[in-house]
């Protein structure tokens, strides 16, 4: 087995009896990155000068009998990241060039156990996207399948961790981002409760909803990333103060008397018949090892997507603003006078997706559609979040498809983008209501893709969403499947 | 056409809070441009703002002391539009839940008491500045965003003032409150108090209000004045000529006196206001406001009220001892000292008073005699060592030199000389070197006694006790 297709927690260890030195880790991850990535198109900036300078405080940390799990550990982030004198480019050409003055936390709270960052990593612009396909720097292709596309946003982070170029990466949820490319990409991925992880330094796309989570080869790694960079930060309000249990040690609790719910909303006809049967084997293991299966109703899922596009819209419209070629990255040149400077930059800058959803969110919060649209959004947004605070009710963790079929052909939904944002369609409704989702792989299509699974917490349940995906996990071999690269 | 003008106000007020309203840097005016920024206030992507307390606070002071309400559950809203010198591309401020509401101010014009509405107060954060510099060689504008994110509550008024002295007059007594209540430095001139008027025309006896145009950021309480006064002739001039006042946002040049049009109605902004997802609704439980009533100080209409009950004050000493809370700090201490409220209040309206002003207008917080210094001072008179007359002398070199007046007595040998058998010789030398006027005293001319005393006084270099002199006097030329 080589150094870079180590998990966390087994790299971990070989630091630790110093059977192998950060130094050694990275270089093979950089290599890696050097042999296969072009091929996948996962990184926008690889940073190795940076990475070995960190890799050899990592070892004399580790020398000096200082080892925290991530010390010395080679890690990836999404490129929304703010990192201080890396290039942050958020996977448009109106960040092409910024490099940030500062770290933000997340970033911070790695360096301070020590880990490595390799590089930054693709994605689709501003978050915007299923399929990786609007980032400026080029589409991310699935390790899996070259021709198909590794899901979005977080693309970059889930195929980081298919191709075996990263041990771990960070990426963002706002409608699935984390989730889905990691059911496409056959690795972890967790969206942790809005407020669980600091927003701070993560540049904002949809702030009501985004949150930061892990990308992983397996469900420890995930419960280790996450207690990394959970809790409470004073410079986002928004951010919970909540102990942060200690994930990996709940890991083991195993599901006897679980109860899993499953939304009839999700099971629904024209589910991808793989899909479907993944989802069918995965019932059947819990059921057989002492979980008890209880189908629920979230009755107001069909309003999920229509709410997220108008409430992520609205918010976009206005993060986005600041992108105005004033104070930092791409300014237009030879436009006269200012307006026509705000204009240009901005045409230059952002790309279609981005500019398709600035148009739509400035449109629903428009003064005469306000009340039509904004507000009726939140209003369906606080019935959904009922939905699964009712279902919590009666269930202690759901279990749901990821997307409705596996990962689909580069190209493929370009043209129809109503059809891409459906593809969101199961992982959305978690983000409005603002709780936790982990997926997991599951299984693979007749045609050797990628299917995950889903399983839903309650807020703040991630500790019951990370046992109940590990007893999955232990009696699977999914996640150790490797992808033909 | 006789028109009666209606007028409301929306006060800027910028917090004297040491850092921002949204992040930690400082707010201190006149520092290098962008030297007190950081990643929060330039706007920087993945920068978030956390609320700071203090304005909370102030705003709650601001409230009560209104007479507001104030609104529990607060929402800070996004206010969307694109300016170079709003780095967000929007500006966090309060929509639809603003922190104080439906209050009022009880303003005096004319004798006449008038209640003025407050429609609301709300706390938003300042823009920042665009400089276009005259720097060689430099074409474009310059940005500072020093100011970008610094406190500001703007306070809105009803639009209850029919005149240009209502109006000054309301924001007098605004400006009179925010800084007695502390929460702002009141500088008009650096832009800490700044107004935007909203005025309009209307036939006398009507009820409906005219189109009315807005006066946007005047900077002196002058001006304001100017300001409105123009606007109503310009807009009387357009209704009697039959046309229509078009409703815009006009700019006041203080060197034309006029005003002139900035942008139309058409041009007017859609702000898409939402809340804003980064923030958390402020909750405000009675019991901060309980907690913040308590350190309310006196405000100056209570102030005034208490001179003329408790110490029998003049409405008139009243009402000048309270237009500032320094004045009236001043004052309170000195007669914490020397209870004697009128005397004490002759003395700071007038010696006091005029010291300072003939010293380039020095603030009474910098005033060399201190409270105990005058208070002493009125004890040596009070006590008879020094007459009035000595006194404004002392006062004058304890405001030099900030000595006691004690030691200036001393130092200068100014002790009121009450001993009769040196004045009566004083007396007794001046009725024999001017036998004369004595003649003319005894045969009926009583104007003449003032001359007498003169004399005596001019004797003992104005050092004679003038009653002792008096008596004597009498005594002698009756006698």
């Amino acid at each position: 087995m080589e150094i870079f297709d180590l998990t966390i927690h087994e790299l971990h260890e070989k630091l630790k009896a110093k059977e192998v030195s950060s130094v050694e880790a990275t270089r093979a991850m950089l290599d890696r990155i050097e042999a296969v990535d072009g091929q996948v198109n996962a990184y926008i900036t690889v940073t190795p000068e940076q990475a070995l300078v960190e890799a050899e405080a990592a070892d004399k940390r580790i020398a000096a009998g200082d080892i925290a799990p991530l010390t010395g550990i080679p890690v990836g982030l999404k490129d929304i990241f703010i990192t201080k004198g890396i290039r942050t480019t958020c996977g448009s050409r109106i960040l092409e060039n910024f490099v940030p003055p500062y770290d933000g936390t997340a970033v911070a709270k790695l360096k301070e156990q020590g880990a490595v960052i390799v590089g930054k990593l693709n994605q689709d612009e501003f978050a915007m996207g299923s399929s990786n396909e609007s980032s400026y720097f080029g589409p991310v292709k699935n390790p899996w399948n070259l021709e198909c596309t590794p899901g979005g946003s977080s693309g970059g982070s889930a195929a980081a961790i298919a191709a075996r170029t990263a041990t771990a990466t960070l990426g963002t949820d706002t409608g699935g981002s984390i989730r889905q490319p990691a059911s496409h990409c056959s690795c972890v991925g967790l969206k942790p409760t809005y407020g669980r992880v600091s927003r701070y330094g993560v540049i904002a796309y949809a702030s009501s909803l985004d949150q930061v989570g892990p990308l992983t080869r397996d469900v420890t790694d995930a419960a280790l990333l996450l207690g990394a960079v959970a809790g409470h930060d004073p410079k986002d309000s928004t951010s919970v103060n909540t102990p942060v249990p200690d994930y990996v040690a709940g890991l083991a609790t195993g599901v006897k008397g679980l109860k899993i719910g499953l939304p009839k909303q999700y099971f629904i006809e024209g589910l991808d018949p793989d899909v479907k049967r993944a989802m069918d084997e995965a019932i059947a293991l819990y059921k057989s090892l002492g979980a008890e299966m209880r189908e629920v109703s979230l009755p107001h899922t069909e309003y999920a997507v229509a709410t997220y596009y108008l409430i992520a819209t609205a918010e976009a419209s206005s993060n986005l603003a600041r992108y105005d070629g004033v104070r930092f990255g791409h300014r237009a040149e030879d436009a006269r006078g200012l307006k026509e400077m705000f204009a240009k930059t901005r045409a230059e800058g952002f790309g279609s997706e981005v500019k398709r959803r600035i148009m739509l969110g400035t449109y629903a919060l428009s003064s005469g559609y306000y009340d039509a649209y904004y507000v009726k959004a939140q209003k369906v947004r606080t019935l959904i979040m009922q939905d699964f605070l009712n279902a919590f009710n009666e269930v202690d963790v759901l279990l749901t498809p990821i997307a409705p079929t596996p990962p689909f052909k580069i190209g493929e939904k370009l043209a129809d983008p109503l059809q891409m944002y459906l593809s969101d369609i199961f992982t959305i409704p978690v983000n409005l209501a603002g709780t936790c989702g982990i997926s997991i792989p599951a299984g693979f299509s007749a045609a050797g893709l990628p299917i995950g699974l889903q399983l839903i917490g309650k807020p703040f349940g991630e500790a019951t969403i990370l046992s109940t995906a590990y007893a999955f996990e232990k009696e699977t071999q999914w996640h150790l499947k490797k992808a033909p690269l | 056409m006789k028109y009666q003008v209606v007028i409301g106000l929306e006060v800027h007020t910028q917090l004297t809070t040491n850092t921002k309203i949204f992040c930690g840097c400082s707010t201190r005016f006149g520092a290098e441009p962008n030297s007190q920024t950081c990643p929060v206030c330039l706007g920087f992507p993945g920068a978030l703002p956390v609320l700071n307390k203090q304005v909370v606070e102030n705003a709650i002071r601001a409230g009560l002391a209104t007479n507001c309400s104030i609104t529990q559950r607060n929402v800070f809203a996004r206010k969307n539009y694109f300016y170079p010198d709003l780095p967000k591309g929007y500006q966090i401020s309060q929509f639809d839940l603003p922190i104080c509401q439906h209050g009022h101010l009880d303003i005096e014009v004319d004798g006449e008491t008038k209640r003025i509405g407050i429609t609301r107060i709300h706390m938003e954060e300042d823009a920042g500045k665009l400089v276009h510099a005259d720097i060689p060689g430099v074409d474009d504008s310059c940005v500072d965003l020093n100011r970008a994110c610094t406190p500001l509550l703007e306070i809105v008024s009803e639009p209850d003032m029919r005149s240009p002295d209502e109006a000054i007059a309301y924001l007098k007594k605004l400006h009179q409150i925010v800084m007695y209540l502390g929460i702002c430095d009141g500088n008009l001139e650096e832009g800490s108090f700044r107004c935007d008027a909203n005025v309009s025309l209307m036939p006398v006896g009507s009820t409906v209000f005219g189109t009315r145009a807005e006066l946007k950021n005047i900077n002196s309480f002058k001006f304001i004045k100017q300001a409105i006064e123009y606007e109503i002739e310009r807009q009387a001039e357009i209704l009697d000529d039959g046309g229509k006042v078009i409703q815009e946002t006009r700019l006041f040049d203080p060197n034309t006196g006029t005003t002139r049009s900035m942008r139309g109605k058409e041009e007017a902004h859609d702000y898409r206001y939402f809340p804003d997802p980064d923030l958390v609704p402020v909750l405000i439980p009675d019991q901060w406001i309980e907690d913040v009533r308590a350190t309310l100080p006196e405000l100056p209409e209570a102030k005034r009220a208490r001179y003329v009950a408790e110490l029998g004050l003049p409405e008139y000493d009243a009402e000048v001892l309270v237009s500032s809370r320094e004045l009236a700090q001043y004052y309170e201490e000195t007669v914490a000292r020397f209870p004697q409220a009128k005397t004490v209040s002759n003395w700071v309206m007038g010696e006091v008073s005029r010291a300072l002003n003939e010293d380039n207008n020095r603030s009474i917080t910098d005033c060399p005699v201190t409270p105990a210094l005058l208070a002493d001072m009125l004890k040596l008179m009070e006590k008879g060592t020094i007459s009035g007359k000595i006194a404004k002398t002392v006062f004058d070199e304890m405001y030099k030199t900030g000595k006691a007046p004690e030691k200036i007595v001393e130092e200068k040998g100014l002790v009121q000389v009450s001993d009769t058998g040196a004045i009566e010789a004083m007396v007794d030398e001046v009725l024999n070197n001017n036998p004369a006027q004595v003649e003319q005293y005894r045969g009926g001319k009583e104007t003449v006694f003032g001359f007498f005393v003169g004399q005596v006084m001019r004797a003992s270099k104005g050092k004679a006790n003038p009653a002792v002199v008096n008596e004597l006097l009498l005594k002698k030329l009756k006698g």
